[in-house]
């Protein structure tokens, strides 16, 4: 294991020079002229409820553009608010059958790891449940628990707890 | 009940010279609590007899910081010593009483006939009745003498208090450094006193849930490494690691049983965490609960009857215990909202317990007999409570600020230590067996 490690300093290291040698020594500030811009995309904007357009992942209008589901303490119950979210994904995996999609469950840091890992499994669960009852596959969806495990915020108060008590839709192909 | 006007303090800096990770350069134990009626003992400096440079490890320092960290000793400082006797010819006990100590302790270290390792011949006296308590020789091998000043202490330990010491255990524990996609997993062993760590498993993915095997040798442990929770069991001094389970859905909570032949481990392949029961040499695994709540974190008597195990089937997460053939569990735990993570204590009477009531959350121990629990820390975010193998202490993981750090509490709740790494944090730590 030792050398492993070396190896890696040693990789970071050699990345590093890498990355010194190659930086340019001066930021070239320069204008080039250019031509007017043209709306480079001569298709019509995506529709924002068209749920099987790819588009719509990054149009903030689409519910598509939305992949985390945020939950109560201790709970496993999908808020109302969060219904049209699942059901806009859902209905992406049903017309891209190679869709394939992880519910990474999560917990906030109360309570024990290993509870807050079946806690975390129940939520990626109930999300699963309602993309399944709307047309989504079960081989296209898995889910994954990674319990208090992967925070995203370490402050101890309620905001931050709910924002880590959440279920992320990730699509591992689209 | 906690002595907090009279708090001690003392700091015990680590550097660990064999740590290749500087997440485990330093480790910093320190006493936040202590005990009023502590026992002065006199550890006099014990006299290296052979040729050639001292050792580096002072045992003397080793065996006074032990007996100091159980808060049951209020060990003298050297500089304090007007005489320093090396054998029981050297003691004039009069000095010794009116330095107001009530134990001595004399010593020599030296090379073994064979030249290899070192004796340590040592022996206890009670100052006041002047008679010998412990006469011993304890030898051990080359690079030990810290081990044997352990065990040194210990015996020290169990011939005034009747109780085995522990002090030549170790402690497992995860580290956690760095944030977002920089961030680093550790299991991380060191001595019980915090000395040596070693890191031996790093990742970049989560680590949880290390569970030694009773005879110490081994360590079970949970690994995101593949993407999803994983068990794995490593030999701990040749790092080689077998794949226990990596089944869809969770693989979580390895725990040994005392005979070290099966392996309680909770497992969702049927859609929700059940406890299984795995017998290490053929790898059956069989289901021992059925339950569509959260049933996990099993861990087993120390007579092995029983598995107990955190369940949330009457609502909230309370323990429960199922024999580990099978059988109707039985709820253990009748007070409280949150009662999760057992530990069992040795003797099999007491569970300790990570206890949530509201935001906060406690270590208290349920007294199995009078079926009453007792708050041992004052929380707000403490889990993860770990029995050392005489009982005495409950080695815990806590939170100061948003890092986590390590506590430990005397089974009584009078004396309370913390272990603080330099950078990042420490959590889940599990208290090794009796190493022989």
């Amino acid at each position: 294991m030792k050398s492993a490690w070396r190896l890696t300093i040693a990789l970071i290291i050699a990345l590093t020079l890498a990355a010194c040698q190659t930086a340019p020594k001066t930021e070239p500030v320069t204008e080039t002229p250019t031509a007017p811009k043209t709306d480079v995309d001569t298709k019509a904007a995506p529709d924002p409820h068209d749920y099987s357009d790819a588009r719509n992942f990054d149009n903030p209008e689409s519910l598509l553009s939305k992949r985390v589901i945020y939950f109560d303490f201790d709970k496993s119950t999908v808020r109302p608010e969060f219904r049209g979210i699942i059901s806009a994904h859902a209905a992406y995996a049903k017309a891209h059958s190679s869709a394939r999609v992880t519910l990474e469950g999560h917990a906030d840091e109360r309570g024990t790891r290993e509870y807050n890992l079946g806690l975390g499994e129940r939520r990626g669960n109930a999300v699963e449940g309602l993309m399944s009852a709307q047309g989504g596959r079960s081989d296209q969806l898995t889910v994954v628990s990674y319990g208090e495990e992967r925070p995203v915020c370490r402050v101890s108060d309620d905001e931050c707890w709910s924002l880590n008590r959440r279920v992320e839709i990730v699509y591992t192909a689209k | 009940m906690m002595v907090t006007d009279n708090v001690k303090k003392l700091l015990f800096i680590f550097i660990a010279a064999l740590g290749f990770q500087t997440a485990e350069a330093q480790l910093e134990i320190e006493i936040i609590s202590g005990n009023a009626s502590a026992l002065p003992i006199a550890i006099v400096p014990f006299d290296w007899q052979n040729a050639g440079p001292t050792p580096t490890s002072r045992v003397d320092e080793i065996i006074s910081g032990d007996l100091y960290r159980s808060g049951l000793f209020d060990p003298m400082e050297v500089k304090d010593m007007v005489e320093r006797p090396t054998d029981s010819e050297g003691i004039r006990f009069g000095t010794w009483r009116l330095l107001k100590v009530d134990y001595i302790v004399v010593g020599k270290v030296r090379r073994p006939a064979d030249g290899n390792g070192f004796e340590l011949i040592y022996q206890l006296f009670d100052v006041h009745t002047q008679e010998m308590l412990l006469s011993r020789v304890t030898t051990v091998g080359p690079g030990d003498l810290r081990f044997g000043a352990h065990r040194v202490a210990d015996s020290i330990y169990e011939a005034l208090t009747g109780v085995p010491g522990a002090f030549s255990t170790r402690i497992a524990y995860i580290t956690a450094t760095g944030l977002g996609k920089d961030q680093r997993y550790a299991l991380v062993v060191a001595d019980a006193d915090g000395f040596g760590p070693q890191s031996i498993v790093g990742s970049p993915e989560p680590l949880l849930s290390p569970a030694w095997s009773p005879d110490g040798s081994h360590l079970a442990y949970v690994s995101f490494e593949k993407g999803n929770s994983a068990i794995y069991m490593q030999d701990v001094s040749t790092g080689a690691r077998e794949l226990i389970s990596s089944g869809k859905g969770i693989n979580g909570a390895p725990s040994f049983s005392p005979d070290g032949k099966k392996m309680a481990l909770t497992l969702s392949r049927s859609g929700n965490p059940e406890i299984y029961v795995r017998d290490m040499a053929t790898g059956r695994t069989d289901q021992i609960t059925q339950h569509w709540s959260i049933d996990t974190e099993p861990v087993w008597s120390p007579d092995g009857r029983y598995i107990y195990f955190t369940s949330d089937r009457g609502g909230r997460p309370q323990i429960y215990r199922v024999p580990p053939g099978g059988g109707d569990p039985e709820r253990v735990t009748l007070e409280g909202d949150y009662n999760a993570r057992a530990s069992v204590s040795p003797d099999g009477r007491r569970i300790a317990v990570a206890q949530g009531r509201g935001n906060e959350y406690r270590i208290a121990v349920w007294d199995l007999e009078s079926e009453r629990f007792t708050v041992l820390t004052p929380g707000k975010l403490d889990e993860s409570p770990s029995y050392a193998p005489n009982g005495s202490m409950i080695l815990y993981a806590t939170r100061e600020g948003s890092r986590g750090v390590l506590s430990a509490v005397s089974a009584d709740g009078n004396v309370r230590q913390r272990l603080i790494l330099s950078d990042g944090d420490v959590r889940e730590p599990a208290w090794s067996p009796v190493i022989r």
